[in-house]
C-alpha cells in the first residue's frame, strides 16, 4: 500500500485558463519522507489542498492510502481527511482559546479512527507526543495556545498532526516562521516522530537547506511538468 | 459541540457578555410589561370585587369607577341622601354603602363612609377587610379615622395618632382643615389594592370638617342646609326625616353609593331604575363593564409599550447577529484549522448556531433574574404609589411561550452569520492566509 499516489493530476482554479497543476506521477511509500521544494506561488499549496481533498479533482487522480479522493463527496472527504491525514501549516495552526493539549486532541474529537489509533488513553498519548517534541512541562501543556511562542505552537501542531498515527502528514512550510537553529531541530523531531508513527511525510518548503533530513527530494517545478 | 461553543464564547466573553445583557434586558422588558399589565388588571379587578353596582351622580362610568374605587379624580356634584335611601329600600338591594370624597390626607384620598363599608367591601376574590390594629369606625365618635396599610406605613401611624386632612385631591394643598383633626382608631391589613392608600372617616366627621369651615357663610339656624364645600346646587332634602334610626348621621349630599344585590341577575333592572330616577341625575355603573371600558382606553398605550419591548428584543437580536458576524472574519483561521482536523462545513455552521443558542439562552435566564430583582425593588414603590403589584407570579403559559419565541428568534437570527460562515469555509478551504 502506498501512502500517496498521484497520477495524471490536472487542476485549474475556476476561471483560470492554464492548469495550475499538471502532475504525471508522484508517489510516497508507507512511512517515506519526501521533501518537495520550489519557489513561492508555484502551486505547492494547491497540490496539498488537492491531496487534502479541499479542492475538486477528477476521480483516479489522487489516492491516499489507496482511497480515491476524487470519488468522495464533500462531507466524506472531510471525514477521510481527518482519518488519514495530519496537517501542519506555516503559522497559526492552533485554536487560540484551547489549551495545547486540547489542540493536540482535536483530530480524536472528529475521527473515530484517529481516536482508536491513539490508544486507550488519548490524553496520555498526546502528552507523550508533546514530551517527545520537547513540551513536557505540564503548565505549558495546559496553557491556552495563544500564550505559547511560535516555535512551541509549531511543535504542538506537529503533535496534533501525528496523534492517532495517520497514513500521511502534509506539512506546508511549517518552518518558515522559525529561526535557523529551531528549523533544523523541528524538522529533526518531525522526521523522527513520523518514523515512530509510521506515517509518510510530504514536506513542502522553498528552503533547500533542510533537504538532507529526508529520504527523497523532489523539485516541484520539474514535477509539475507543462504547467506555467 | 456545546462545550466547544462555550469555550469559544468564553474567549470573547466581554462582547458575548454585552450581547447577553442586551438580550436579557429585552426579555425583562417584555415580561415586565406583561406582568405590569396583568398586575394592574388584577389589582384593579381585585379592588372592585364584591360590588355589584356603583351609583353616583351622572357621569362617565370609567371616571366614576376611578374616583370611587381607586380614589383617582372625582365624581360630579353630589347625589342626595334621598336617593341613597331610595336605593337602600329597593327590594333587590342587599346592602348599600354611602361614600363621600373630595378631601385628601397628605396626598392620599379621604373617604367618608360608615361601618357598613368594612362589612361589605371585598377585595382579591372575596376577602373582607381586616384590621391590623385598633377598631373600625363604629362607636369611636365622629372624629375617628381608619387608615390603609400603606398610609400607616408611610407616615408611621398607629391608633391614637392625630391627623389633619386637606381639601381637594392633589398632593399639595394650601387649604388644610387643621381646625378639624381626626384620631386614628384603626389600621387595616395590607390588601394590595387601592384601599391601602385610603383614609376612612365617618360621614359625620367628613361633614363636620366642611361644616366648621363653611359655618360663617351658612345659616346657623338650619343645620340641614349646611352645604358641604364640595357640592353646591340642589337643596331638596325634604323627606329624609323619617328614617333617622337607620343611620347615625345623615349627610346632605354624598358622592357615591356601593350597592350589593340579593340576586345579581337583577343588576340590569336596577341599573335602569337608577338611570331613570327623575328627581336626581344618577348613573349606575357595573364595575366589570367600566373596567373593560378602561382597558379599552389604556389598550393603545399598552400596545405601544409592548411594541417598544419587542423592538428592544429585536435590537438585542441584531446585536447578537452583529457580534457573531463581526468576529467571523477574525475567526476564518479558526474555521480552517477545524476543517483541517475533519470538521465539515456543517459542523462549523452548527458551532455558530450553538453559540447563538447559548447567548440567547443565557440572555433569557439573565433576563428572568433581572426581572425578579427589579420586581423586588419596584414592587413596594408601585404598591405605594398606585396600589398595584406586578407580583412574583408563577410562570404563565404565555410567558413560557414568549421565552420560546425569543429563543427560536435567536436561533433563526443566527442563520445569517451561519450561512456566511458556510460559504466562507467552502471558499477558504484549508488555506490559512493572513
Amino acid at each position: 500500500m502506498r501512502a500517496l499516489h498521484v497520477e495524471n493530476l490536472t487542476f485549474n482554479w475556476p476561471g483560470s485558463e492554464n492548469a495550475t497543476l499538471r502532475i504525471p506521477n508522484l508517489s510516497l511509500a508507507q512511512g517515506e519522507r519526501n521533501f518537495l521544494f520550489g519557489p513561492s506561488g508555484c502551486g505547492k499549496s494547491t497540490l496539498l489542498s488537492a491531496i487534502a481533498g479541499v479542492v475538486d479533482v477528477s476521480p483516479g487522480a489522487i489516492l491516499v492510502a489507496n482511497n480515491d479522493i476524487g470519488a468522495l463527496n464533500g462531507g466524506a472527504r472531510d471525514r477521510f481527511r481527518v482519518d488519514h491525514i495530519g496537517m501542519i501549516f506555516q503559522v497559526f495552526n492552533l485554536i487560540p482559546w484551547l489549551s495545547a493539549l486540547e489542540n493536540v486532541l482535536l483530530p480524536c474529537r472528529f475521527s473515530k479512527r484517529r481516536l482508536a489509533r491513539a490508544g486507550e488513553d488519548p490524553a496520555g498519548a498526546a502528552r507523550h507526543l508533546l514530551g517527545e517534541l520537547g513540551l513536557s512541562d505540564t503548565s505549558l501543556v495546559s496553557k491556552p495556545a495563544s500564550e505559547l511562542s511560535v516555535g512551541q505552537q509549531q511543535r504542538v501542531a506537529a503533535a496534533r498532526a501525528l496523534i492517532g498515527k495517520p497514513d500521511l502528514i502534509l506539512a506546508d512550510e511549517p518552518t518558515s516562521a522559525l529561526d535557523e537553529a529551531a528549523k533544523a531541530a523541528f524538522v529533526d523531531l518531525l522526521a523522527r516522530e513520523c518514523a515512530e508513527a509510521g506515517s509518510a511525510l510530504l514536506f513542502v518548503s522553498h528552503d533547500r537547506s533542510l533537504e538532507h533530513h529526508f529520504d527523497r527530494s523532489v523539485d516541484f517545478l520539474a514535477l509539475n511538468g507543462g504547467a506555467a | 459541540m456545546l462545550v466547544f461553543s462555550l469555550r469559544s464564547l468564553w474567549n470573547r466573553r466581554f462582547v458575548a457578555g454585552l450581547t447577553v445583557l442586551a438580550i436579557s434586558l429585552s426579555v425583562a422588558l417584555i415580561l415586565g410589561v406583561e406582568r405590569l399589565r396583568d398586575g394592574a388588571r388584577d389589582s384593579f379587578a381585585n379592588s372592585a370585587s364584591g360590588i355589584d353596582l356603583i351609583v353616583a351622580p351622572r357621569g362617565n362610568p370609567v371616571q366614576i369607577l376611578m374616583a370611587t374605587v381607586f380614589g383617582v379624580g372625582g365624581t360630579g356634584t353630589g347625589m342626595t341622601w334621598d336617593s341613597f335611601e331610595w336605593l337602600e329600600d329597593r327590594p333587590e338591594v342587599a346592602w348599600a354603602v354611602p361614600i363621600q370624597m373630595g378631601d385628601n390626607h397628605r396626598g392620599y384620598p379621604v373617604i367618608g363612609t360608615d361601618a357598613s363599608y368594612f362589612e361589605h367591601f371585598r377585595h382579591s376574590g372575596g376577602q373582607p377587610l381586616t384590621l391590623a390594629a385598633g377598631t373600625i369606625l363604629t362607636g369611636d365618635g365622629a372624629d375617628a379615622a381608619v387608615v390603609g396599610a400603606e398610609v400607616a406605613a408611610r407616615f408611621d401611624y398607629a391608633p391614637g395618632a392625630l391627623i389633619v386632612n386637606a381639601h381637594g385631591s392633589g398632593e399639595v394643598s394650601f387649604e388644610l382643615h387643621d381646625d378639624a383633626p381626626f384620631t386614628i382608631s384603626g389600621v387595616l391589613e395590607p390588601t394590595g389594592t387601592a384601599v391601602d392608600r385610603m383614609v376612612f372617616v365617618t360621614l359625620e366627621g367628613f361633614d363636620a370638617l366642611h361644616a366648621e369651615e363653611d359655618a360663617p357663610a351658612a345659616d346657623p339656624l338650619d343645620p340641614a342646609a349646611m352645604p358641604t364645600d364640595d357640592h353646591d346646587g340642589h337643596d331638596d332634602h325634604g323627606e329624609h326625616e323619617g328614617t333617622e334610626a337607620k343611620h347615625s348621621h345623615e349627610p346632605d349630599r354624598i358622592n357615591a353609593v356601593y350597592v350589593g344585590l340579593i340576586d345579581r341577575t337583577n343588576v340590569l333592572g336596577l341599573q335602569r331604575a337608577v338611570n331613570e330616577r327623575p328627581s336626581d341625575a344618577l348613573s349606575a355603573v357595573l364595575p366589570a363593564v367600566a373596567l373593560a371600558e378602561l382597558w379599552g382606553i389604556t389598550g393603545t398605550a399598552e400596545r405601544a409599550m409592548q411594541l417598544m419591548a419587542w423592538a428592544v428584543a429585536l435590537a438585542g437580536m441584531i446585536g447578537m447577529v452583529v457580534m457573531l458576524s463581526a468576529t467571523l472574519d477574525t475567526r476564518r483561521r479558526e474555521f480552517a484549522i477545524l476543517r483541517s482536523v475533519g470538521a465539515t462545513p456543517n459542523r462549523i455552521v452548527a458551532l455558530i448556531v450553538a453559540e447563538a443558542a447559548i447567548l440567547t439562552a443565557a440572555g433569557l435566564i439573565l433576563g428572568l433574574v433581572l426581572l425578579t430583582a427589579a420586581t423586588f425593588v419596584i414592587d413596594p414603590i408601585l404598591s405605594a404609589r398606585f396600589g398595584l403589584r406586578s407580583g412574583l407570579n408563577v410562570f404563565g403559559m404565555r410567558e413560557l411561550a414568549t421565552l420560546f419565541l425569543i429563543f427560536w428568534a435567536g436561533l433563526f437570527a443566527s442563520l445569517i452569520p451561519a450561512v456566511r460562515v458556510y460559504r466562507m469555509t467552502l471558499a477558504d478551504g484549508l488555506s490559512v492566509r493572513l
